[in-house]
């Protein structure tokens, strides 16, 4: 359980700068709104120092129900922003000084705002509206006067001389259902608002009403490509909350799973980038490698991309017998595979020209908007989390943690290409002397998790994947809130698209690999 | 003319499918008006070259469509079956794949895809959240069933549907294809203004069977 400094709204701002410049806090890991019933509404911020490595948390919390505000962070951490229009959609809490308070998942017209504890969810308040949804071309910033009351100030996002097109929800390069308004300068972008929403779900709402084992389910439709991550990050932050040491086992299971996850994504990310750059026999070969994690998947765990592996105290299942030799004809299989790629696609000229130089984001940013995983990586920013944080048996194993510098599309690129020679380098490590024992911890059928906040956090397969759970000690989280990282991504597109071409757009959304599903939640 | 068929599928035998009822109903509706024999061999021929161009829209919202792109790829192929490639735009596709989850934001934007293909056109139910909602059916965020708004030829289940499953739906909406009256049937309902409330009635029936039989309706007109 982390230790939590409660921080009064009207001192937070001042409080915030100062962490991040006298204690080096730039990376805002985490930004959760809250409703704590009649304590008030609230947030909580989980920060780090990307210089010292120390962590910590926050808590701001304002007792009014009706009309909840709080200072807006956006100008310190970029990241903040999305995560602030996120926390409005979900708890009516107004951020003052954030120049963009719509909603961020819902529909404008949308009544209520629904993980507050107080929300009608009747059919009949938000039936299912067939209307087309208007985008505004505004928005409001809320400012503070001297006497405490609000002024409304506008922006304007896009003008009415200028040329916005629009990309999504339904377009092969958006991979999902993301939707973009680019405002262009003939073919040069000179702005993105992004609409997410499309697949927003309301799992985190729909958790609070499950026990804890129930809630493992819909991790890994989260971000379907990282589904053992993701459930792993959960199961840890459930057993740390119990005190459940799980066996050396189930976390030699866990770290080869995991790192086959992260092949699965990373080949899938090769196939996709190579289709939108045109190169469509490179997405054949993608796939028909990743059917071999796939097949491995299948033998242990019945599934192909739903896994339903990792439970509380340890695995579903124990490994098929036939796991280690497979996983051996795998790695030796794709080491010379890999080569091929890198000869068909990597050295290609018109893969060269589209991807280097083009969307450079810096390291500052990338660390402001927490770009965690490839992105980050490929900006200069160390932030593997089986690094900073170890987990499972990571700390055991030898990797190289591959970091670019430029920060360009193609360092973007080579990070994952490099990743998986990574993968397959741990994996060899640990396939032979998987330890014996219990393949999981029997725990009692009614988990109730001890009152408290906990967050555990893995590396997913495209940056740091973290499950936040509140417990009042009941069968049934408070609240829970899982730490995309698909929407720091894509707050940073912005930043990173400007001034590049519209086609240059593709390569850059490609080489960010969101999932959107993960984003919308 | 009698229309005996049963619609034959390339490597499957007709025994092997397993709701063959339907399709059984679906023959024996269209012999109770009579067919010309000209227009009925017109049909054969129509209905073999459409069943085996079908041409899916690029569409998935979810873990689904992570699946149907592997369905494309190179072990499982669909192209061996005749659906050949996926268009990105609404307007060169014969059929939509509603793979994931279908949202409140998303309806109307769904629809309007389907509104914006050309007809004929088909629907196709891919996986527990199209078909009813599937694990998010309790969610204030999500349509339950694609059926609600869409009218849906074939419902694929699973949480995803493995590729085989993929590839079997896909069949049984070619089956469905072959045996469907083009001259005379689908085409000539377009030129009646006033059946689009009737239509829009239909489609709104939320139970799957009324969907299922839909098409069989319209011919009877």
């Amino acid at each position: 359980m982390q230790e939590i400094l409660e921080i009064p709204a009207a001192e937070f701002h001042q409080t915030a700068r100062k962490l991040k410049e006298e204690k080096g806090m730039d990376f805002l890991r985490s930004l959760t709104g809250m409703d704590w019933g009649e304590e008030g509404m609230g947030a909580v911020y989980h920060l780090e120092s990307t210089s010292t490595g120390a962590t910590m948390t926050l808590r701001v919390r304002t007792a009014d129900r009706l009309q909840p505000e709080l200072p807006s962070v956006s100008d310190i951490w970029k990241g903040a922003a999305l995560n602030e229009r996120e926390a409005y959609d979900y708890f009516g809490i107004l951020f003052i000084g954030n120049p963009d308070m719509r909603r961020l998942y819902l529909r404008e017209d949308w009544q209520g705002h629904p993980l507050r504890k107080d929300y009608d969810a009747s059919d009949l308040t938000n039936p299912l509206r067939m209307t087309n949804e208007e985008a505004v071309d505004t928005t409001e910033t809320l400012e503070l006067n001297p006497d405490g009351t609000l002024k409304v100030q506008e922006n304007i996002l896009f003008d009415d001389k200028e040329y916005v097109i629009n990309i999504g929800p339904q377009h092969p390069a958006t991979h999902g259902v993301l939707r973009f308004r680019v405002s262009l300068e003939g073919e040069t972008i000179k702005k993105i608002d992004v609409h997410c929403g499309y697949i927003h779900r309301g799992i985190e709402k729909m958790c609070e009403s499950l026990t804890y084992p129930q809630t493992l389910a819909l991790t890994d439709r989260l971000d379907y490509l990282g589904a053992m991550q993701n459930r792993h990050a959960l199961c840890m932050c459930i057993e740390n909350a119990l005190g459940i040491e799980v066996s050396p086992r189930v976390q030699y299971i866990r770290t080869i799973m995991d790192e086959l996850q992260r092949i699965d994504s990373h080949l899938l990310f090769f196939s996709c980038l190579c289709m939108d750059m045109g190169a469509l026999t490179a997405f054949f070969y993608g796939f028909r490698d990743r059917e071999k994690v796939l097949d491995i998947f299948e033998q242990t765990c019945g599934g192909r991309l739903i896994l339903n592996y990792n439970i509380i105290g340890g695995v579903q299942a124990d490994i098929h017998p036939d796991f280690v030799k497979r996983v051996k004809d795998f790695i030796a299989y794709l080491r010379p595979t890999l080569r091929e790629y890198h000869d068909v696609f990597t050295g290609n000229i018109i893969a060269q020209q589209r991807l280097k130089g083009v969307g450079v984001l810096s390291r500052e940013d990338a660390i402001s908007f927490g770009a965690t995983g490839g992105t980050g990586r490929a900006s200069g920013w160390a932030c593997d989390v089986r690094k900073r944080h170890p987990y499972a048996v990571y700390d055991r194993v030898d990797f190289k943690e591959i970091v670019y510098p430029q920060g360009d599309c193609f360092a973007r690129y080579m990070v994952r290409m490099d990743e998986i020679e990574q993968s397959l380098h741990i994996i060899e490590q640990l396939i032979d002397d998987i330890p014996d024992g219990p393949y999981y911890e029997k725990t009692k059928p009614l988990i109730k998790l001890p009152e408290g906040t906990y967050y555990a956090a893995v590396e997913g397969s495209r940056g740091e994947f973290g499950a936040f759970i509140e417990s009042r000690g009941d069968k049934y989280p408070y609240r829970m809130k899982f730490r995309s990282t698909g929407l720091p991504l894509v707050s940073a597109i912005d930043t990173i698209a400007r001034g590049a071409k519209i086609a240059d757009l593709i390569a850059i959304g490609g080489t960010l690999d969101y999932v959107v599903p993960d984003i919308d939640r | 003319m009698e229309i005996k068929k049963k619609p034959r599928i390339k490597a499957i035998p007709y025994e092997e499918f397993n709701d063959n009822e339907y399709l059984e109903k679906m023959v024996r509706e269209l012999n109770e008006n009579g067919a010309n024999i000209i227009v009925g061999v017109l049909d054969d021929i129509v209905n073999w070259g459409r069943s085996n161009s079908l041409w899916p829209l690029t569409f998935a919202t979810s873990c689904c469509g992570i699946e149907f792109m592997a369905v494309g790829a190179a072990r499982y192929d669909f192209a061996r079956f005749g659906f050949e490639v996926t268009r990105a735009s609404p307007r060169q596709a014969d059929f939509i794949m509603v793979a994931g989850t279908i949202t409140h934001k998303m309806a109307p934007v769904l629809k309007r895809l389907y509104d914006q293909m050309a007809d004929p056109k088909y629907v196709i139910a891919v996986g527990g959240c199209a078909i009813s909602g599937g694990p998010f059916k309790k969610s204030y965020h999500v349509v339950n069933g694609v059926d609600k708004i869409l009218p849906v030829d074939v419902y694929i289940p699973g949480c995803p549907p493995r590729p085989e499953a993929m590839l079997y739906g896909m069949m049984q909406l070619q089956r469905k294809v072959k045996l469907q009256k083009f001259f005379g049937g689908v085409n000539r309902k377009e030129e009646d203004p006033d059946g689009s409330p009737q239509e829009m009635s239909e489609t709104a029936a939320p139970e799957p069977a009324a969907n299922e039989q839909e098409p069989v309706k319209k011919e009877e007109k």
